[in-house]
């Protein structure tokens, strides 16, 4: 896979990942013409076209459009499957996803990706694991919160001491 | 998790700008900026009704705002951040993770974010996670690969893939494969592959290094050494960990590609364990069992890797018959589920399966099937599955083995053309009839196309026309059928009908005599429209211009009335067809004597011969003069019938090809397309026709004259149709005889005569520098006659072009006789290579096409440097070269006298320095030297040992390369 694009039914990006080097500018170029592309497309026509020398595959959930660039050889259909893959780990993740989630929490879309696509290829199709590794993150993170809590009780304790 | 996690709290905790403890000067906190988002509450899985609530009307009801609105908000937030981060307070973790956040977030809006990068970096050697993860995701969104950053963030990852700690470990991998760099790439690509096999690492971080290493091999696959590691990553494929074996399928099958001896094990190893997902039940996979199928992504990549090979032997080929003929199977089964995402797992498998099958193209039964199958996704209710099928059709429709079995589903696929309403599957079922086009239906296809080409969309229309100028000519058994195709597409689609397709069919009547008379009638007859395009304004003049001769006889197309119809157009045409039409004209004073006063008459009227188009006007009086002064006999002989053209291949598979974009896919397709071709009754025998010399003056008849020409006499020199066919990549000839060993005696030297023939001399000067190197070609013509279109070209295969670049400028296209040119060609060894570029040249001389190849000695050798070394460090080197890889032997039978100087003087001629005393047999020679290329230095070593009674020699090489080990000895053994 080329890259991966998020927009939704405005025109406006939600999420963009590339898994080529190209500059700002043409990264530009390119989404704004698929953006154009894409959306001019009738709800009953095929996911797929072809674009320059790639084939883009895209689907509609709700407001939101997932749309994959991938090579000659990819397989279209796999394609389609990974991006509900994605959807549903989002889904799984915040509860019912929606645009607002993905615009809010964009990091957290990043990071769920990442653990699910790497480098523009499949890296862990199991959902338990992908979200296993997202909730350990989280876990993570409440761990510190936890520590600098203590920390500070600490600290309160010596003061208490020391007076 | 923890117990009672909620999602909403959830996105406000992670979201510091909204809520966070020192929300001060918020980005969202006042609604403003979220305006600017715009974005749905819908869900989007479950997207039954808008999941609204107040907060969100609120949200969307601000949503009018203009765009000026919100660029100022963010250059106000820009501003604060910046004052942030210039501010004399050093800034803790959290406020830095806070705003670089926020950058992001501005960035990913659509602004340009120039700062805030260093704070990022910092951010990556924080100890807190969350800190690090944004820092993290930072640099993989907005760091460029050429950021002076790079070291910084090196420096940050090279730590934290030092810290075991597998959570930490991840994130760094995941940055190496986002940014990708080729500075990461020297950093980590030896790094990563250890990573990667070591036994204790964790399967999630395997993961990530198997991809880490893809994405680093796709940007610079020099940096990333093979070595023993690959062998242990092709046994990953035998892993308990399915995802680890997903992550490495990919990664395999990208090496595969490239270096396919080194992971032919792995085909064994993915048959069976494609066979193992193949036959277990759906629940034996637990979570990689997606609505019932099997791991499917996991299936597509191991057969994708397969289709790195050819069939494997006989036993591993069984079993893989047997998976491939379940999943065909299974196919016919019902559906385990009515949900789409389990028929397009499921179909994604059967197609990949069906892609597998045609790469091996060897077992017809399977082939046939794939067919069948294929045939009822044709008329399926999914409008994917139908794009698919047809897609996937064309490729079958090129093997022989399901040609004819494609071919059944004809009706299917016209019905198709007329019926689907999606451009793109429309686009796809001409595809399709295209490839399965041949002699039996092409009459058929072309109708259909012709007729689909009336209503086509304009963005295909250019390409239809172009596949039915190559099929009509193709197929043609009747040229009159070609002659009344072209002209119909020229009535339906002029506009689209590019130069190539007109000039084409001028050429071929005008080798044809068969078709002459029918395509002066047939031209004359459709320039009666009274609107006709001008491209058949164009046909029509150059085809009376040469043949109204054939039709003159009959009193409703006598000359004058031909003339006067062709004339009748004249006006309403743009300059380069008005001076077509000229040359008809006089060609006109030629063929009809009778109608010469009233052409004499048109050309001394002052719109042409005060004409303000300087080619018009000069046309004008130039014709003028001609028909005044000439006798009879010279018009005769100046205005000749156009001589047949040499026969080449068409423009217009070029023009077609071009238009694909450079894919080598298309191009594999059409040599199979070929390749097919010659299965079902081969292409049209080609007229017999060799270029015969023509009169010096055919040339006249300047066409397309879109430059001017050269202001002098006529008749101005170069015929021009045929400078435009040689743009076009004719054919080019076989290597002459004798290459072969001019190319080997220039293996040891730089210097001398590459080729020469009665016409034609090539000389070389050459010299070389590490890994650069500039040669002189000097071409002499011995005649005396000047070469026209003088073409000389370096033909690269793709392979040899990736390893070797040459550069070079055009040469001028005119050689006076006696006269020598020289052409430079700058070289550059980017790796090692095999092959020898290709210099064909291609010229006119008198009036015949001369096409000469012969192989350019630029070789492996010239980029060697000696190395001088002492006999104890030559032997210490020759053991470590010991890998039975690294070493290649060859036996030969001298072919030359064995003399011990001329020996020594070709070796120092190869390139590597002669080390004497080395050897403990004096006998023997040995040298050492460098191989310089762009991306690596590969030393090597020689020694070479005759053997005088039995007039033979053995000759080993060593080096770190394989390839290079074995191209050096196969050059230097054909030196003795």
């Amino acid at each position: 896979m080329q890259f991966m694009l998020l927009f939704s039914r405005q025109g406006k990006l939600r999420l963009q990942k590339w898994y080529v080097p190209l500059s700002d500018k043409e990264k530009k170029k390119i989404t704004r013409e698929l953006v154009q592309t894409v959306l001019a497309r009738k709800p009953k026509m095929c996911s797929f076209l072809e674009w320059r020398d790639l084939k883009i595959v895209y689907k509609r959930y709700a407001s939101l459009y997932f749309c994959c660039a991938i090579e000659d050889q990819d397989n279209e259909l796999i394609t389609l499957e990974i991006i509900h893959r994605y959807v549903e780990l989002l889904d799984k993740y915040f509860g019912s996803v929606c645009e607002l989630d993905i615009i809010f929490n964009f990091e957290k879309a990043y990071f769920i990706l990442d653990e699910f696509l790497l480098g523009g290829e499949v890296q862990e199709t199991s959902k338990k694991n992908v979200l296993k590794a997202i909730e350990q993150a989280d876990l993570l993170q409440e761990v510190f919160f936890l520590c600098c809590l203590t920390k500070a009780i600490g600290c309160l304790g010596e003061v208490w001491e020391g007076s | 998790m923890p117990a009672g996690w909620r999602p909403s709290t959830r996105m406000r905790q992670h979201w510091p700008a909204r809520s966070g403890p020192r929300g001060e000067g918020s980005l969202h906190g006042d609604g403003c900026a979220v305006s600017v988002i715009g974005g749905t509450r819908t869900s989007l899985v479950f997207s039954v009704s808008p999941r609204t609530t107040l907060q969100s009307q609120f949200l969307l009801g601000e949503g009018g705002k203009s765009k000026e609105a919100e660029i100022k908000r963010i250059n106000k937030e820009l501003a604060n951040i910046r004052s942030k981060f210039k501010g004399d307070k050093a800034l803790d973790g959290y406020s830095k993770k806070k705003y670089v956040c926020k950058l992001l977030f501005i960035f990913l809006l659509g602004h340009d974010i120039d700062f805030g990068h260093m704070e990022a970096v910092n951010l990556l050697s924080s100890n807190r996670y969350t800190e690090k993860q944004i820092g993290y995701l930072f640099i993989s969104v907005l760091v460029n690969s050429n950021s002076e950053l790079i070291r910084l963030i090196n420096n940050a990852i090279k730590n934290d893939l030092a810290s075991r700690n597998p959570t930490f470990m991840g994130l760094a991998l995941h940055c190496i494969a986002n940014v990708g760099s080729r500075e990461m790439a020297e950093a980590f690509a030896g790094e990563i592959p250890k990573i990667l096999v070591a036994g204790d690492t964790m399967d999630s971080v395997k993961q990530s290094a198997a991809l880490c290493l893809l994405r680093l091999y796709r940007t610079s696959p020099d940096l990333v050494p093979m070595g023993d590691w690959t062998s242990r990553v092709v046994h990953l494929l035998n892993d308990q960990h399915l995802g680890v074996v997903t992550a490495a399928t990919s990664l395999i099958t990208t090496l595969a590609q490239k270096n396919p001896e080194e992971f032919k094990t792995s085909v064994s190893l993915a048959v069976s364990r494609l066979s193992r997902i193949v036959t277990s039940a759906s629940t034996d996979l637990q979570d990689y069992t997606y609505y019932f199928v099997p791991a499917p992504w996991l299936s597509v990549k191991l057969l994708r890797l397969l289709q790195c090979y050819p069939p494997p032997d006989p036993a591993v080929r069984g079993r893989l018959t047997e998976c491939l003929e379940t999943i065909l199977n299974k196919a016919q089964e019902p559906p385990k589920s009515k949900k789409v995402q389990h028929s397009n797992a499921k179909n994604a498998v059967l197609f990949e399966t069906i892609s597998l099958i045609i790469h091996h193209d060897s077992e017809p039964n399977l082939l046939v099937r794939a067919c069948n199958q294929l045939g009822q996704f044709l008329q399926h209710r999914e409008t994917n599955l139908r794009y698919l099928a047809l897609e996937s059709m064309c490729t079958l429709a090129s093997s022989e083995f399901s040609h004819e079995a494609v071919k059944t589903h004809i009706e299917t696929v016209i019905n198709a053309l007329k019926t689907e309403r999606d451009v793109s599957v429309r686009q796809r079922a001409v595809d399709l009839l295209y490839a399965m086009c041949d002699r039996s239906n092409a009459q058929q296809i072309v109708a259909e196309m012709l007729s689909y080409l009336e209503t086509a969309d304009y963005s295909i229309r250019e390409e239809i026309v172009l596949k039915v100028a190559i099929l009509a000519e193709k197929y043609a058994v009747d040229y009159t059928w070609y002659v009344d195709t072209i002209l119909n597409l020229i009535r339906i689609a002029g506009d689209y009908v590019s130069e190539e397709v007109w000039y084409r069919v001028i050429q071929i009547v005008i080798n044809r005599d068969d078709v002459q008379g029918y395509a002066a009638k047939t031209v004359f007859e459709a320039l009666q429209a009274p609107a006709c395009h001008e491209n058949l304004v164009k046909v029509g003049g150059y085809i009376l211009g040469e043949f109204g001769n054939l039709i003159a006889g009959d009193p409703r197309s006598s000359p004058l009335i031909q003339f006067h119809l062709l004339h009748s157009k004249f006006h309403l045409c743009s300059v380069p067809t008005r001076a077509l039409l000229l040359s008809t004209y006089i060609k006109f004073v030629n063929l009809f004597p009778e109608v010469k006063t009233t052409i004499q008459d048109v050309l001394r009227s002052d719109s042409q011969l005060k004409n303000a188009d300087v080619e018009l006007q000069q046309r004008a009086v130039e014709y003028l003069r001609l028909s005044t002064v000439a006798s009879t006999d010279i018009l005769a002989t100046v205005l000749e019938e156009m001589p047949p053209f040499p026969e080449r291949q068409s423009s217009i598979l070029a023009k077609l090809k071009k238009k694909k974009g450079p894919d080598t896919a298309t191009g594999l397709e059409e040599a199979k397309r070929e390749r097919s071709a010659a299965v079902n009754g081969g292409p049209e025998p080609a007229p017999a026709s060799a270029a015969s010399t023509p009169s010096p003056s055919a040339d006249l008849l300047g066409l397309g004259a879109a430059p001017p020409a050269p202001a002098g006499p006529p008749p101005s020199s170069g015929g021009l149709l045929v400078d435009v066919f040689s743009d076009s990549p004719s054919a080019v000839a076989p290597l002459a005889p004798g290459s072969e060993d001019n190319f080997a005696r220039f293996v040891c030297k730089n210097n001398g005569v590459l080729f020469e023939n009665q016409l034609l001399q090539i000389g070389l000067k050459s010299e070389f520098r590490q890994n650069l190197g500039r040669m002189f070609i000097f071409y002499g013509n011995k005649t005396s006659t000047q070469f026209l279109t003088f073409t000389p070209t370096l033909i690269c295969s793709d392979d040899l072009q990736m390893n070797l670049s040459l550069q070079t400028k055009p040469v001028d296209p005119t050689v006076d006789g006696g006269a020598q040119v020289q052409q430079v060609v700058n070289i550059e060894c980017v790796s090692d290579f095999t092959e020898a570029p290709i210099l064909n040249i291609q010229f006119r001389y008198g009036g015949t096409f001369q096409n000469v190849s012969v192989k350019l000695p630029i070789t492996l050798n010239k980029f060697f440097q000696p190395t001088e070394m002492a006999s104890q460090d030559f032997f210490q080197r020759w053991k470590q070269l010991s890998n039975p890889q690294q070493e290649v032997q060859n036996i030969f039978k001298a072919k030359h006298p064995m003399d011990t100087e001329i020996t020594k003087a070709k070796i120092i001629g190869f390139g590597s320095a002669l080390l004497e005393e080395v050897d403990p047999n004096p006998a023997n020679f040995v040298g050492a030297g460098i191989i310089h290329t762009k991306t690596t230095q590969i030393g090597c070593l020689l020694r070479l040992e005759p053997n005088l009674q039995a007039q033979m020699y053995r000759l080993t090489l060593r080096t770190s390369k394989e390839t290079v080990s074995q191209r050096l000895c196969e050059l230097l053994s054909e030196q003795f």
